[in-house]
């Protein structure tokens, strides 16, 4: 058995083991990373693979990412907090994105939003206590014909009322 | 057995079509996942081929289905039943150059796209000299669609000139304007005249590799466009050695992360790069210094859609179209409390009130209409009395408005137009790069200021010093983001003062 310290010399010498012991977060990321050829300018799509493989952007992750794309870890660090999409903590098991853009709020998307929160005991940002969902704020789906709109998971729903919004919640939680 | 359509474009799925298609498919029609017609307030809007052309039916639920059925073998008579979909005046009414085929075919079928006059544009510019193909774009008047609306054939111009081993083209889809959906519209029903647009500016400048920057928030049009680009590198459309000449052009799908300010094209370019998305200083301008430094044409998805009809058709045809200096058509998009909002393509020149009130039939409430936002959330916010605009740059400029990538938002008169502009402020202060301390810093300061005005709190003081914020961030912005977004504040309070005042009347009262 390699001590911890042992690992790290190993790796920043850059000699190979045949038991990986690094964290499953930095072996993800150089995975991810060398699926993109390790270039730097695919940072954002290596990020959103990764957030969909380990459900967040875990710090254990950013070394190895840096390491492989020949980057400071403070720039990627910067890129990862500059984008709304990236999250430090998993999110439920459902996110639910709710839209406050304009077009929404012609539509009062601002009382559904507040009518969310109170009946899931949430702010935006937050997760229910069952962990099942995740709600946030978002700035248009481009579905402003159809306002209010929102997003569970990756599916857009239009004309969201308080019933189909109890039925979204209702399902999230199934 | 029948074929009936149901549209995929994600505002279609977002009531019901996927729904929709699978009760139908239970029942052994033959679906073809289409394009959306932008009927969008008649969605999920299927339609049934007939000899009589596409009969069509909406808005259709899955509970509708089982009823439906006998009507659908024939394309015959039912309450949803909206006759031939071509005869709507909703669609009759449009002059569509760009939106001709969406809604009508498969959207990832090169043999459909074909069949409906695709790739002809494509086909005349790889027997064009680059400079002819400038000229083409250049004689149709084409300005930038994202907003600026900078003439496109100069920006060719430019980076067709310019000498460099490497140049790029780049999509800007990051369609985040509020009340904005033409872009994914495209990538989700038409998405071959996209890459046939972004083909021809590659041969015509001479790139041979491009990117289309989507936003997030839109897994579908990404998915379609992957699916597309997969479908043409595969016919040979795109790819080494296009339809056997020697023109060359990669293109690929790079997804944004949920930052507006990526819309603005240098920080799209710095995320491009897999960088934070701040604004770059110009000049360099990036026709001249893009992308990794190199020549590089960035254009938004409507700029790009229109030039396979300018190639195929004719510069001039494009041209004819339009009024003043805004030629053409431009997809309006119809938001917001509107009660038939959908996509209406029109040339230069129609007004305001043709679209919301002859299209769009005013609210969705059915209350009367008290504001209107035209441009995103960086355009102004017009009151009723103005909607017989004409919607062209220069007539809205003067107007101290925006015709921008033509959104229109409205709103009915529930609004509080003192709530829209704080609204406008501490959206800047969420979205800003944080490189420049006008947008920076007076976004924040801006939303502390309207709510001392809303509570009251020094009305006239506070009023003259957002005038002055608004004056210094107009100037002093390092782009559109801090510099525009004083429009919808400065318009709110100018046509809505009242909304400003709220604290003193409710003592007078």
């Amino acid at each position: 058995m390699f001590t911890v310290r042992q690992c790290h010399e190993l790796d920043m010498s850059g000699k190979h083991t045949l038991i990986d012991k690094s964290p499953r977060e930095a072996t993800a990321a150089r995975e991810i990373a060398l699926r993109y050829g390790n270039q730097p300018d695919a940072l954002l799509e290596i990020l959103h693979d990764l957030q969909h493989e380990l459900g967040c952007i875990p710090e254990a992750a950013l070394p190895a990412l840096a390491k492989a794309l020949n980057r400071s870890r403070a720039e990627i660090h910067g890129v990862v907090t500059f984008y709304h999409d990236f999250r430090h903590e998993a999110a439920g098991r459902h996110v639910i994105r709710l839209c406050r853009a304009e077009a929404c709020q012609s539509m009062k998307a601002n009382e559904l939003i507040a009518m969310v929160e109170r009946f899931l005991q949430v702010r935006l940002g937050q997760t229910t206590a069952d962990g099942a969902i995740t709600i946030q704020e978002v700035f248009c789906l481009g579905n402003c014909a159809l306002a209010p709109a929102v997003m569970v998971d990756d599916r857009v729903v239009g004309r969201v009322d308080a019933a189909r919004m109890e039925k979204i919640i209702a399902e999230c939680r199934s | 057995m029948t074929r009936v359509f149901v549209p995929r474009d994600s505002a279609a799925r977002s009531v019901g079509a996927d729904e929709v298609a699978a009760a139908l498919a239970a029942a052994g029609f033959n679906i073809v996942r289409n394009g959306s017609r932008g009927l969008l307030f008649l969605e999920p809007l299927i339609e049934v081929e007939t000899a009589q052309g596409r009969v069509a039916y909406g808005p259709v639920t899955a509970g509708d289905i089982p009823g439906l059925l006998p009507a659908l073998k024939t394309g015959g008579a039912h309450r949803l039943c909206l006759g031939n979909i071509e005869e709507h005046p909703y669609l009759k009414n449009q002059e569509r150059l760009t939106f001709a085929r969406c809604g009508i075919t498969d959207p990832v079928s090169v043999a459909d796209y074909v069949k409906h006059g695709g790739f002809a544009g494509l086909r005349k510019a790889l027997a064009m000299p680059g400079a002819a193909i400038v000229a083409e774009v250049t004689e149709s008047g084409l300005r930038g669609r994202g907003g600026a609306g900078f003439p496109t054939g100069l920006k060719w111009k430019t980076v067709h000139d310019a000498a460099a081993d490497q140049k790029y083209i780049c999509c800007n889809a990051d369609e985040g304007d509020s009340g904005t959906f033409a872009d994914r519209m495209v990538m989700e029903g038409d998405p071959f005249m996209l890459v046939e647009g972004m083909t021809i500016a590659a041969i015509a400048v001479g790139a041979t590799r491009g990117y289309v920057y989507i936003r997030s928030e839109y897994p579908d049009a990404i998915a379609t466009m992957r699916e597309a680009i997969d479908a043409a590198t595969a016919a040979r459309w795109l790819g080494t050695d296009i339809q056997g000449t020697d023109k060359s052009f990669r293109l690929e799908v790079r997804r944004g992360a949920a930052a507006y300010i990526c819309g603005e094209e240098t920080a799209m370019l710095e995320s491009l790069e897999g960088k934070r998305g701040t604004v770059r200083p110009k000049p360099p301008i990036p026709a001249l210094e893009g992308l990794f430094g190199k020549p590089t044409v960035i254009n938004n998805v409507l700029s790009f859609s229109a030039v396979p009809f300018i190639l195929a058709e004719g510069g001039a045809a494009y041209k004819n179209y339009g009024m003043g200096r805004s030629r053409g058509t431009l997809p309006f998009q119809l938001a917001g409390n509107i009660r038939q909002g959908g996509l209406v393509e029109k040339a230069f020149g129609v007004t305001l009130r043709q679209l919301v009130e002859d299209f769009g039939g005013g609210t969705f409430t059915g209350r009367p209409v008290r504001a209107i936002q035209v441009g995103g959330p960086l355009g102004a916010y017009l009151p009723a009395g103005q909607m017989d605009l004409a919607m062209d740059y220069e007539t809205f400029a003067a107007a101290g408005a925006m015709v921008g990538h033509g959104g229109i938002v409205v709103f009915d008169d529930s609004v509080d137009m003192a709530r829209q502009a704080r609204f406008a402020m501490e959206f800047c202060a969420l979205e800003s790069c944080g490189k420049c301390t006008p947008c920076r810093i007076g976004s924040t300061r801006g939303v502390e200021v309207i709510d001392r005005i809303i509570a009251g709190e020094s009305r006239e003081a506070n009023l003259e010093l957002l005038s002055d914020l608004c004056q210094t961030m107009t100037d002093g912005s390092l782009c559109a983001m801090g510099g525009l977004t004083p429009m919808p504040v400065m318009s709110a309070v100018r046509h809505f003062p009242e909304d400003f005042d709220k604290p003193s009347r409710l003592a007078a009262e």
